[in-house]
């Protein structure tokens, strides 16, 4: 199945508005595993004939790094250019799979002029499951298999969404075994606050280390999380084990992408 | 002649106390504005919930259940202090004993076995920081100064608890003997639930003139020590019992992801974006001076940062719970908590003795924070989670990191890669914007 991926400008030149607007992401645009969550997504919106389009081109980054690294300049640039994109496409709802671009064009834009209805992939999809649009008919798929979520910092101690991504897990045939440090208490993967582009500071241990040993405790097939930057420090720290043939890191968006058989 | 000293005291220890108060409001002041005027209603919830009710400290439930103990008798102690007052200032006896009657002889009990709950918290307390390993207490920044005064609290809390039971112990063998000074009520006993049990084994077969003696001791020596702890408060860590209550009042409500917005920027981001802008136009007349991106010292931080400082009491949940801290990195968030409650000591103290320009050419930032702790936050918003009194060190972090950034363009070398990228390709990594969508055509 091919994916449908229309853009904001191909649906204006046809007179049309989605009712989403997918906000993709650096990491979802190119990063090669994020990637994989973005299809995995569309393949979602597409089988659940979701209305939505992607700005493409025309998408830029949030500047959440910029400001988490102190430069509001930077940030504030980015900001206020996306801003005029999205309103001259009179964005309304957004959808990303991104809990830092969820979180900065929910919460940071608004002061600068951006008001959207803002929402992290995972909702989106338990509203869809919850209004029977989307079933998993592969439901075997994951039976007996033990998964692990990790709330990335952005969406759960960031904005109080710790019930969406879990709801989805519980709906597959999977047991859901939780770690030592979960929803308010969840570890950092390492990669928040602009740690992703640098490396760590001198200390005795890498903190997505920490976490993937803390993930391994709960002996799992699957370390599920909802944020492209986790999947990748998770997806190192089981490298790092050598577990990568008996322990998957993969997204929510992917499970039931899978459960539903996309 | 107990009246006037007491009088006296009473008096020199509430206005030492004012005094000190009124200093540290002073420098808590010198931040710079943050409105938290609004939202009212949320805002006593949030301080019955986390102030009064305790409610974070039940995340970890046996130190929440030792704490609870001394919280509980502190509060309640209150009572019996108000007639303490009375009798210092009156001469009386208990006075309050005969008109209240049983509900007296409750107050009382209620009292001591609240307090023998605390004596035994305290000791807890003490084996906890002192004997048994727990990391938190044992960090860096717990050395010297800091760790004294943990432990003088708790020492103080032992004293003024024996004290108690001195008071009300004596004064029941003496109350038996019939030789009390409160009122004789013809039952032969108090009837305090604690000191009805222990005052016999402790003071039984005294003469009444040290039994008098003793129970003056106890008495004095309570009053005593509670002007002294509350006037030992302003220099303590534990000043967090009357600080908590505002602090977490004047939280903040919003999402912990959002960080502040920087208006000063916003200025300059809409003239560069506006093209009928004259870069050159001088600032109209009267426009406030512009201050500085970020913060250097603690007088770029808010006020509410800086009363964050003073609320601290350095129980290190927040450390305990950073990754960076957690995995060996120098950040540890109860430090910027305490550097900048030290440092904002010292500016206050240089500006009432040198005038309120002078400059002792420190700052906190390079003097108390390192570089290397700024970046190693991951902002994760563990340590505000964790704060059982709504602190937030991740406000103060990024305040800094704005300075380093924005004022003395030292950012590490690969976030100046990022950086560029972002400003050049609209991405952290150097991808070309055109290439924005390939993914929906890949295999």
């Amino acid at each position: 199945m091919s994916l449908v991926v229309p853009t904001m400008a191909e649906m204006m030149a046809k007179g049309e508005a989605p009712e989403y607007l997918f906000w993709v992401g650096c990491s979802g645009s190119f990063d090669d595993r994020a990637k994989k969550i973005t299809k995995a997504l569309v393949k979602i919106l597409n089988e659940t004939k979701v209305s939505f389009a992607v700005l493409g081109t025309e998408e830029s980054c949030t500047g959440d790094p910029a400001k988490r690294a102190g430069n509001e300049f930077t940030f504030q640039m980015q900001a206020m250019m996306n801003i005029q994109v999205l309103d001259g496409y009179e964005v309304k709802k957004i959808v990303t799979a991104c809990p830092h671009c969820f979180n900065t064009l929910k919460n940071e834009y608004p002061e600068l002029g951006g008001n959207y209805d803002v929402i992290h992939h995972t909702q989106l999809i338990q509203e869809l499951i919850n209004q029977g649009k989307l079933t998993l008919k592969g439901g075997d798929t994951f039976k007996g298999k033990k998964i692990t979520f990790h709330d990335p910092c952005y969406l759960g101690r960031a904005n109080d969404v710790y019930e969406a991504p879990r709801a989805l897990i519980e709906k597959l045939d999977a047991e859901l075994v939780e770690m030592k440090r979960c929803k308010t208490n969840g570890l950092c993967c390492g990669a928040g606050g602009a740690q992703m582009f640098k490396e760590a500071e001198k200390g005795n241990k890498e903190i997505n280390i920490e976490r993937t040993e803390e993930a391994l405790e709960t002996s799992p097939n699957i370390i599920a999380t909802g944020c492209p930057f986790c999947n990748t420090m998770m997806t190192d720290g089981v490298k790092n084990f050598e577990k990568e043939d008996s322990v998957q890191v993969l997204d929510v968006a992917e499970l039931i992408a899978n459960a539903a058989d996309l | 002649m107990g009246q006037i000293i007491f009088a006296v005291l009473l008096a020199a220890g509430l206005g030492f106390f004012a005094w000190n108060v009124r200093k540290v409001r002073s420098n808590i002041l010198l931040g710079r504005d943050v409105d938290r005027s609004d939202n009212k209603k949320e805002r006593w919830k949030t301080m019955l919930l986390v102030a009064f009710g305790q409610q974070k400290m039940f995340a970890r439930p046996i130190p929440a259940l030792l704490h609870l103990a001394i919280y509980a008798a502190f509060v309640i102690t209150q009572i019996e202090l108000i007639e303490i007052f009375v009798d210092g200032l009156s001469g009386e006896h208990r006075i309050f004993r005969a008109s209240l009657g049983g509900f007296y002889t409750f107050m009382i009990s209620f009292i001591e076995i609240l307090s023998v709950a605390a004596l035994i918290a305290t000791f807890i307390f003490l084996i906890r920081r002192n004997l048994l390993t727990i990391p938190r207490f044992r960090m860096s920044e717990m050395n010297g100064w800091p760790k004294m005064d943990g432990n003088m609290i708790l020492f103080m809390e032992i004293i003024l608890v024996a004290c108690i039971f001195t008071m009300n112990g004596t004064d029941e063998v003496l109350y038996s003997m019939g030789a009390s000074h409160a009122e004789n009520l013809g039952d032969g006993s108090m009837n305090f639930t604690i000191s009805s049990l222990i005052a016999e084994p402790l003071f039984g077969g005294m003469s009444e003139s040290s039994l008098h003696t003793l129970e003056r001791i106890g008495w004095w020596g309570h009053i005593i020590m509670v002007f002294a702890f509350l006037n030992y408060l302003p220099y303590s860590k534990h000043f967090h019992i009357v600080l908590a209550f505002p602090n977490t009042y004047y939280s903040n409500l919003e999402k912990k992801g959002r960080f502040t917005n920087m208006e000063s920027v916003t200025n300059e981001v809409k003239l560069m974006m506006d093209p009928t802008a004259d870069p050159f136009a001088a600032p109209p007349e009267g426009a406030p001076e512009p201050q500085r991106f970020g913060a250097k010292d603690v007088t770029d931080l808010t006020w509410k940062n800086l009363l964050d400082s003073y609320t601290c009491t350095e129980c290190g949940r927040c450390t305990s719970s950073c990754p960076a801290n957690l995995t060996g990195k120098m950040l540890s968030p109860r430090k910027i908590m305490m550097d900048t409650r030290d440092r904002l000591v010292e500016v206050g103290e240089n500006k009432r003795k040198h005038g309120a320009d002078y400059d002792d050419g420190k700052t906190l930032l390079g003097d108390y924070i390192t570089e290397e702790e700024l970046w190693a936050c991951t902002s994760c918003n563990a340590c505000v989670q964790e704060c059982p009194v709504n602190i937030d060190p991740l406000s103060i972090i990024v305040d800094l990191r704005r300075y380093l950034v924005m004022e003395e363009s030292k950012v590490p070398t690969e976030l100046t890669g990022m950086l560029t990228n972002i400003e050049n390709n609209g991405a952290p990594w150097q991808f070309s914007p055109s290439d924005r969508l390939n993914w929906a055509n890949e295999e």
